[in-house]
This record gives C-alpha cells, structure tokens and sequence, in this order.
C-alpha cells in the first residue's frame, strides 16, 4: 500500500510538472512565433532593423514599393505617406516619410505598427531608420514630416516585382503618462 | 395591433413559400478562373468522399441486414487480418495523395499575386467597409442599405436583404486586381463568393489576395469573422463594369468628390442640413445610438436630451471628428466629408426634441480640419 | 477477455454504504458518487446549452430580428459554445470515466479520491460565474467561444474578466481529473491486466488524459495573457504595444486542435465497446485502434493552423498544414473500418445503445469527409467560416460525441441502476434524435455552400428556406432529450431487473459485478488471466 502512495505521489508530480511545463510552453509560444515569422515572413512582420553595409545597388532590377497608412480607430491624425509608389533598384538606400498633423486640441501620441505584403518579401526589406522605432508625439494642431530609410535587399527572389509596405496609426495616448514619451526631437519639423 | 404588424412577414413567408425557388446547394462556379477551379476541385473531393462512402456504408448496411441475430447468423471469429488492415491505411494515403496534387497547383496560383493591373486596399471598420484605390485618388467607405424596418419585419424585406450597400467595390473586367486587406479595430474577413477570394482583415497587419472577374455583373459578399455586434451587418458588393464603363465611373467618382468638395464652401440652410444630417445619421450613426437618439443604455449613450449636444458645441464637433480613445466612438473626421459632418451635426442638435436651432456650418469643419 | 473474480463483496473496513443525505454529494471520495454527479452535472448543462441553441434556431426560424438583438445573439452562440464543450462533453466523458475505468481495470477506486471530489466540485461554481456573466452590465461574453482578440480584449464587455476566471477553474478541474485517470490506469490495475488488455475505453481514456494535460495549461496560458493585456498592460495581443492578434489564434488553435479530439477520442472508446458486444463478435484489429487513436492524439498538435487557412500564412505553411490534416483521414479511417469489419459477419441485434452507436459511426464519418473537405487549404477559402463549418463540427459533436454520451449511458444505465431502460422509449428518443439531428444540420452544409456565414443573427433571403427547416430539426431533436431524461430517471426508480452481464454479448470486468453495482468494488483485486 505505501509502495502505491510512493508510486501514485511520483506519478502526480510528473504529471503536474508536465501541466506547469506546458503552462509555461504557453507563454514561450511568444518568443518562438516571433522567431518563426522572422524565418517565414509571417505576418509581413519586419524585423531587418538597423544599420547596413552598403552595397553597388543593381540597376537592371526596378522594385516597386507601395505605401499605405492606416489610421486605427479612434486616431483622428491626419496621416499619410508622401509618395504612394517607388520605385527602387535592389540594394539602393532610399528615403522616404509620411505626413502626420494632429488636428485635435490634445497632445497626443501614436505609435506607428509596419506590416509587409506579400509576407515572403518581408525579410528582404531593410529598414535603416524608421519613425515606427519609436513612439512618436504631436502637440495640439502640430504636423510633421517622419522620415524611413529602407534598403531592399538584392537577395529579394526574382518573381516579385512589387513590395507593400503599411503602416497602421494607434493612438497610445491613454496608455502613458506624459513622462514616459520618448521622441526624438531632431525629427520633427513643424510645417 | 402590435401582435398582428408581428405575424405580417410570419403570413409573407408561407405566402412566399411555393414562389421561392431558393433551395440553393452548392457553391458558386464563380466569375474568375480560379474560382471555377476551386469549384472543380471542391467537386473532386466531393464526389470522392461520396465514392467512399458507399464504399463503407454499404459494407455496414450489407452486414446490419444479413449479419443479424434475428436471421439466424452466427457470429464468426476473426478479429484481426494484418494485410487486410495495411491494405486499408495504404489506400486512403494513395487517395489522399491524388487529392493533394490539384488542391497544391490551384494553391499555388492563389498566392501569385504579381503584376496586378490595379492595388485596392480593402479597410474594415465596425461595421462597414473603406476601398482606397491605390494611387486613383479615390477612397469611400461602403455600408449596409437595407432599412432598420425591413430588418425589424416593419415593412416587406427587398429582393437584395442585406446584401445591398450604398457604394459598391467597382472593378473593371480582365483585370488583374490585387487587394490589400486590413482593420482599423477587429478582425474581420472579406469574402466574395464568386471571386472565390476570403481574407482576413487585421488590425496593424496586411494581407493580400486578388481576382480577374471574367464576366460584368453584380457579385455580393458579406463579412465572415466575428466582428461584433452588427457582424451579419457589413455586406461586401462588387460591381464589374466594362473597361469604358470604368473610366466613366473614375470620372464621375473623382468629379462628384470635386462637387462635394465645391459644396462645402456653398452656404447651406438649417433645414438643408437636418435634411442630409437624416440620412447620414442613419447609416453612420444610428446602428449604436439609435434612429430615435436614445443609444442603449450602459452601451452607446443617447443623443436625445445629451446635455452636450443640447450646449457644448465645440465638445459635440470635436468628438463626431476626432472620436473618444477608448470607446467605441471613432473618429468620423477621415470618414465623412466637411457637408456630411456639418449636417450631421446639426441634425444631432435638432432631432428628437433636442431643438436647439443651431447651425454648423461645412466652412467651420473645413477650417477645424485645416 | 477471460476474467476470474475474488469475492467482490467486501469484508474488510470499507465495506459500509454511502453516507446519508447532502453530505454524501459534497464529501464523497467515491467514484461512483462523483461519476453520478459528472454525469447529473453535464445533463444540466446539456439542457441549458440546449436552450440558448433553441433560442439561436428560433432567432433564425426566418430573416429579420424576431425575438432578440444582436448582441444578445451573440452572447448566445458563445455561452452555447462554452457550455457545450466545456459543461456538457467534457465533464459527461469525465463522469463516465469515473464511473467505468476503475471498473474496468479493476481497481477499488480512482487513484486520488479526495482530489476527485474537488475537480468535481469546481465545475459547478466555475459555470455558475459563468452564466452569472449574461446578468452583468454590459452582458456576457459576445466573442465567440474561440474568443479572438482584439475583440475578446480590447473590444470586450467587461464581464470578460469573470469569464476568464470561469475559464482557469475549469482548466483546473480537467486537469485534475486528468491526472487522477492517468493514476488510476497506470497504477491501479488489477494483476494481470496488461496494457494491451485494456478495454478501449480506458485506451482512449488515458491518450485523453495526456492531451487534456498537454493542452489545458496552454488555455490557461492564453486567458491569463488576455487578462494581462486588459488588466495590466501588456502587449501580447495588441498590435499598438508590438503585439500580435494572430498569436492570439495560434496559441488558441494549439490548445483548441487537440481540444476536439478529447471530445472525440473517449467517443471512440464507448463506440469500441458496445459494437462488439451487440455484434457479439470481438472488436476488429484492437491493436491497431490503439495505435490509430495514439497517431491521431499526435497529429493533433500538428494541424492547428488549419483553423486558420484565411489569415495570411505563407504558402509553405498553408501547404505544411493542409498536407498534416489530410493525414489525419488515415488513421480515422482505419478506426472506421475495424467498427464495420467488426459488424461483419458478427449476430447483431440493435437495442438503444446499439443504434446510437451506429448512428454515430455513420453520421461521424460524414463529419470526417466534410472535415476532409475543409483540409483541402484552396477549397477551404470558400468553406471558412461558413455553415459548411458549423455542419461540420456539429455533425462529429453532436451526432459523434454527445450520441456517443448517450450510447454509453444507455449501455451503463443498467449496471448502474440495477434496471432494465424502457426500450421502446429508448428507441423513440433515438429515431426522434436521429431524424431531428439530420433535419437540423444537414440543411446547414447546403446553406454553407450557398454563402451563408457563421455567427450571424439575420441573413439574406435565399438562405430562409433551408434555415426554416433547420430549426424545425433543432425543435424535434431538443424537445426529444427530454424521453432521455425521463428514460434514466424511471430507470433509477425501477424497471425489470438487470442480470449480471445485462447484455448477451457483453464482455469485460464490468459485466462480472452484480447489477446494481456494489458502492465498493474490487477492494480485492481480480485477478485477469
């Protein structure tokens, strides 16, 4: 009889660590879909972030480079890219910038969330600055350009011609108080 | 009488009944290529599990009728045959594999999305849709026009019942078009039959899919990712138009948007803008605050009697254009234009016994939102 | 099998009765006892989940808004979800475990009683939170008993914080019912019963038991970082702070995939007892459904995003789940095929619990073709989402699970009760179920195919015919379950005398006890030859 407690007691410890296990399997889902986008593209999520080498771009190659802002919700900035196309040689570094104003009577703070179409291109696109890297705040009435520098890499395969690059607008105003905002002033540049 | 307005569609329904001939079965063959070639290979797998099926059933029909204690049958004792058993896990995978081969070709196609004739970003909202035409200039949002009383059986319902909105998607025929999907809230999903193309719509994320409509017509869809409250309410129309008929059609978009644009200088009546603020009210408005303005309490606050309607004007324009972070009240600046904003504005502070004779002008939201 | 008893009549210090009055419910540790209240429980749940889908039926009986709004639709659909997978399937699979498995293999009770009494005994305030939710400003969950977010998070009634509280007491009671079968099969055997002796049952059973350990921390996994999003802060499934609304389907699909084989697996087991017993023939190829029912736990963990064709994955993922859910066909053939090869040249006769168990053999292998239909990732874009998928899942549930449920009820009635059912009642509450389960959701796959999407209150008119019947079938099959429950209630109270064995062809541990059986049993173990 103590021979089955011993048993019985052994077995339920296994089980309820293999029930933490899989608790905590839960939450490390996370870190290994992020890891998995990155190798697939899913999601068009960017994650080619920070400075490049630079290289001869090729010429005899033109990408064309979509953009679209997307404003969610409740944000009532104004919000858009400056150019809606580019085209772009594989391996050239170009600039580009969106346009936003706050029309509202508040100072408000967005955050901007990129997304790649289609996702197999995602990481071939390279950002080398972007205002999505930070959040970014606008006074009352208050409009600026905000810059992206990107890079398509010359790895990108041959049977995509053409690249959408989004970026959706979420107003995170209410989640922070004022002390945490951190934008980078050299940015701004009021029209 | 409210009991019998109640039994008037129960009485059209059966009067309908022998007349409707909607006993509808099978998916569409579609107006695109590939949405014919789903429909083969939906038909395959069809009639292949049907071929199954007779298979196994009528084993297990054959044994029930003969192999039955009261015909005298007597139970054998076999109960296990390895090839047997290997035989019938091979077959099934030989199946599968005929199956897999079309299924993957009519997959990879669906994913080519290169070289499209024209980019249309498709946006869902809670609860209707925005179609921006990449680089067209052209932008509008897309919802549902079946009256609330045809919905609340107060009048009979119309041939098209929820599947009719006031700007359809218009497409040009053989063309390739490539549509970009997202959300401005929830998720939501575009789905239009015939052109065999359902996606979803994600907030913060994009995904694409396309269609080359074959045949001029008139396609209907509707949203199938629970999106909340009015999910069964955000129809999908698509209009495909001769290539001619298209251009027109870019034309007299773009030059009615001029027009409206023109308008917002003109000066406008109170009774003109009570007039138009009625009807944008009922598509924009009333689905969470109600036609009659009283909202549904602990949800979407009333209208009727707002003490910030009845007074605060500046608070009133400043939440129709800018919305309020953390309700579901959007912001309605980038969806309706200076003349619909301003009328509805002014119906909001006339209607329902508000009766504050105010006036907005369209010149004053052009001004707010310079 | 050949089984030879000890004496399974106690002698030794357990050999007193049950204990008197409410006390005996709330404090027993016997099996039996908390099977009986598994099983009491999920009826009660079945009932309710029942009503909200009458209310659902009668909503769509014909287009237009009729009796309610759609808000409160939506809390229906949801609540009838939750309640069906979670109150009805789920605790009747646990409650006929309880009561049969230690049965089955010979031990005296479940391994850990007193645990058993509180996995038991969480499941009612669990469900009562629930429901209280419909009560609450704003009202109950509306998401979708798949509750994506945003719409579950951000977008939520704030009652959603008691639902995900509902949600982890249930995860908890699974989980330790879980462990207690998984105790109970692995150590308590009786000598001589070998694993490959094992009635399929307590096989099917035990691969649950894993899953249900495997999966059941995942959900909790998944509500605790929603309440964290909408409590604390976080950004797991907002896109705003760098999340993601699609990991929120991925981390639900991985726990919800091998959720619908646990309420499918234990169905299997019952079905793999009672053919053999009214076909009085020995189940076919029982090796090989073990093993069918091992690789199908296993591709489970593989398939998840098939539920999730439409949200964008690349082409290599589409294909990689599309291929791994077809496979899924094989093994489930191979199980249908060794019931029918089981009926071959068997001596069958059709009391109540056979015909269900037919019935679910054949209305279930019409799930697995639509089911093989949805696999096929390019034809599933005009499937997703549709009526085509709610036929689909009802037809493996309802017809598969729950008529599987009650298959084994009216199987184990006897030995539990001590009578004979009425037969005659039991085979009028099978035809009416049969016919109206068919009427109910076999319109569905047509009103799918034709266009119709899931989750709506109203639809357009081409849809009004096949949707007018439909609810007609949802009236015939819900107003039947009440012969059902008037069938076990006069079965408790009395009726002919069951033998022993109970069934001619009957086999197994279970059959060797008297009728009704003993409060404790196999204090001795048997010994299995």
């Amino acid at each position: 009889m103590d021979d089955l407690r011993r048993k019985n007691r052994r077995l339920v410890l296994q089980l309820v660590l293999g029930g933490i296990f899989m608790f905590g399997f839960g939450f490390a889902l996370v870190p290994l879909y992020d890891v998995f986008c990155r190798i697939t593209g899913l999601n068009g999520k960017i994650t080619n972030t920070g400075p490049v080498a630079l290289d001869v771009a090729d010429i005899s190659r033109d990408v064309r480079v979509q953009f679209i802002g997307v404003n969610n919700e409740t944000m009532p900035w104004e919000f858009r890219p400056l150019l809606n196309t580019v085209s772009v040689n594989p391996g050239e570094m170009r600039q580009m910038a969106y346009f936003a104003r706050n029309p509202t009577a508040n100072r408000m703070v967005a955050q901007a969330v990129p997304s790649v179409t289609p996702s197999e291109a995602a990481q071939y696109l390279h950002k080398v600055s972007c205002f999505c890297f930070d959040q970014q705040a606008l006074e009352a009435n208050e409009r600026m350009e905000m810059p992206l520098l990107f890079v398509i890499d010359k790895k990108l395969p041959a049977n995509i011609h053409t690249i959408t690059l989004s970026y959706t607008l979420f107003d995170i105003t209410p989640r922070l108080s004022t002390g945490q905002i951190k934008t980078d002033d050299t940015q701004r540049s009021t029209l | 009488m409210i009991k019998r307005v109640w039994l008037l569609p129960w009485i059209g329904w059966l009067v309908s009944l022998p007349a409707s001939a909607a006993w509808e079965v099978n998916i569409t063959q579609g107006a695109t290529a590939i949405a014919r070639e789903v429909y083969d290979l939906h038909m395959i797998i069809f009639w292949i599990c049907v071929a199954i099926g007779v298979v196994v059933f009528g084993v297990m029909l054959w044994s029930i009728i003969h192999h039955r204690k009261s015909r005298g049958a007597q139970a054998r004792n076999f109960h296990e045959n390895t090839a047997v058993e290997i035989l019938w896990t091979l077959i099934p995978f030989a199946i599968l594999i005929a199956m897999a081969i079309p299924a993957t070709a009519t997959l990879i196609k669906m994913y080519d999305s290169t070289d499209a004739d024209i980019d249309i970003q498709v946006t869902g909202y809670q609860w209707k849709w925005r179609y921006q035409y990449l680089g067209q200039d052209i932008d509008f949002f897309s919802s549902l026009t079946t009256p609330r009383e045809q919905i609340n059986n107060e009048a009979p319902k119309g041939e098209h019942y929820l599947l009719e909105v006031d700007n359809p998607l218009v497409l040009p025929v053989g063309k390739k078009v490539r549509f970009l999907f997202t959300a401005a809230d929830v998720i939501h999903s575009w789905w239009v039959p015939d052109l065999s193309v359902k996606k979803d719509a994600i907030p913060g994320f994009i995904n694409e899919s396309w269609a080359i409509p074959e045949e001029p017509g008139i396609y209907r869809g509707q949203c199938t990712e629970l999106c909340g409250r009015d999910h069964g309410f955000m129809p999908i129309v698509v209009e495909v138009k001769s290539q001619a008929e298209f251009d027109q059609w870019l034309a007299d978009t773009r030059s009615a948007a001029q027009a409206q644009a023109a308008s917002a200088t003109e000066e406008w009546t109170l009774d003109q803008l009570i007039e138009r603020g009625e009807q944008v009210y009922n598509t924009s408005c009333a689905a969470c605050h109600q036609a009659n303005g009283q909202g549904i309490p602990g949800a979407f606050p009333a209208l009727a009697g707002s003490p910030m309607v009845m007074t605060d004007m500046d608070a009133h324009i400043d939440i129709v254009l800018n919305g309020k972070a953390g309700t579901a009240m959007q912001a309605f600046g980038a969806q309706l234009n200076a003349v619909d904003l301003a009328a509805v504005i002014t119906y909001e502070r006339n209607a329902w016994g508000n009766d504050t004779g105010d006036s907005v002008s369209p010149q004053r939201i052009t001004e707010l939102q310079q | 099998m050949d089984t030879t008893l000890s004496p399974t009549v106690d002698t030794n210090e357990h050999g007193h009765g049950p204990a008197k009055g409410m006390g005996r419910w709330l404090f027993t540790t016997n099996h039996k006892d908390i099977g009986t209240l598994y099983l009491w429980f999920s009826l009660l749940m079945f009932l309710t989940g029942g009503c909200m889908a009458l209310m659902i039926r009668a909503e769509l009986f014909q287009p237009g808004l009729q009796l309610v709004q759609p808000d409160f639709f939506n809390q229906m659909t949801t609540m009838h979800g939750l309640i069906m997978v979670f109150g009805a399937v789920m605790p009747a699979f646990v409650g006929l475990a309880n009561w049969m498995i230690p049965i089955m293999v010979g031990a005296p009770d479940m391994a850990l009683p007193r645990m058993n009494n509180w996995s038991f005994w969480i499941l009612p305030f669990a469900f009562s939170l629930m429901l209280s939710t419909l009560f609450m400003e704003g009202g109950g969950p509306n998401f979708g008993w798949t509750f994506y977010a945003p719409l579950s998070t951000t977008y939520a009634p704030p009652s959603v914080t008691f639902f995900i509280f509902a949600v982890h007491m249930m995860g908890f009671s699974s989980i330790m019912g879980a462990i207690n079968i998984i105790a109970t099969i692995l150590n308590l055997r009786a000598p001589g019963m070998t694993m490959m002796k094992l009635p399929l049952f307590v096989w099917t059973w035990l691969i649950t038991a894993f899953l249900l350990i495997a999966v059941m921390p995942v959900l909790a996994g998944v509500v605790t970082m929603m309440l964290m999003d909408i409590h604390f802060g976080t950004s797991f499934f907002n896109a705003a702070g760098g999340g993601d609304p699609v990991l929120f389907q991925h981390v639900f699909w991985f726990f919800g995939h091998p959720e619908v084989y646990i309420m499918i697996l234990p169905a299997f087991g019952i079905v793999s007892e009672i053919i053999p017993t009214f076909a009085r023939k020995k189940l076919f190829g029982y090796a090989s459904m073990v093993y069918a029912t091992s690789s199908i736990a296993l591709l489970s963990f593989l398939v998840w995003a098939h539920h999730m064709f439409t949200v964008g994955l690349p082409l290599a993922g589409e294909l990689f789940f599309m291929y791994a859910t077809m496979l899924i066909a094989v093994p489930t053939g191979v199980k249908v095929f060794n019931w029918v090869a089981t009926m071959f040249h068997g001596s069958m006769t059709f009391e109540t619990p056979m015909l269900f168990a037919l019935a679910f053999v054949v209305l279930f292998t019409i799930g697995g073709f639509s089911g093989l239909m949805l696999a096929i990732a390019p034809a599933d874009f005009q499937y997703h989402d549709t009526y085509f998928v709610v036929a689909h899942f009802h037809y493996v549930l309802v017809p598969g699970a729950i008529f599987s449920i009650m298959a084994g009820a009216y199987y184990w009635l006897p030995k539990w009760t001590g009578h004979m059912l009425n037969e005659r009642l039991g085979k009028a509450h099978f035809w009416l179920s049969f016919i109206g389960v068919n009427i109910t959701f076999f319109p569905m796959h047509f009103v799918g195919l034709a266009g119709m999407p899931r989750r709506i209150p109203d639809y357009a008119l081409q849809f009004a015919d096949f949707n007018a019947v439909a609810s007609v079938g949802a009236f015939v099959f819900g107003l039947s379950q009440l012969l059902f429950v008037y069938n076990i209630i006069s079965c408790i109270r009395g009726g002919e005398r069951a033998t022993d064995q109970v069934w001619e062809g009957s086999h197994g541990l279970e059959w060797t006890l008297p009728s009704p059986a003993p409060y404790h049993t196999f204090s001795t173990p048997p010994v299995i030859k």
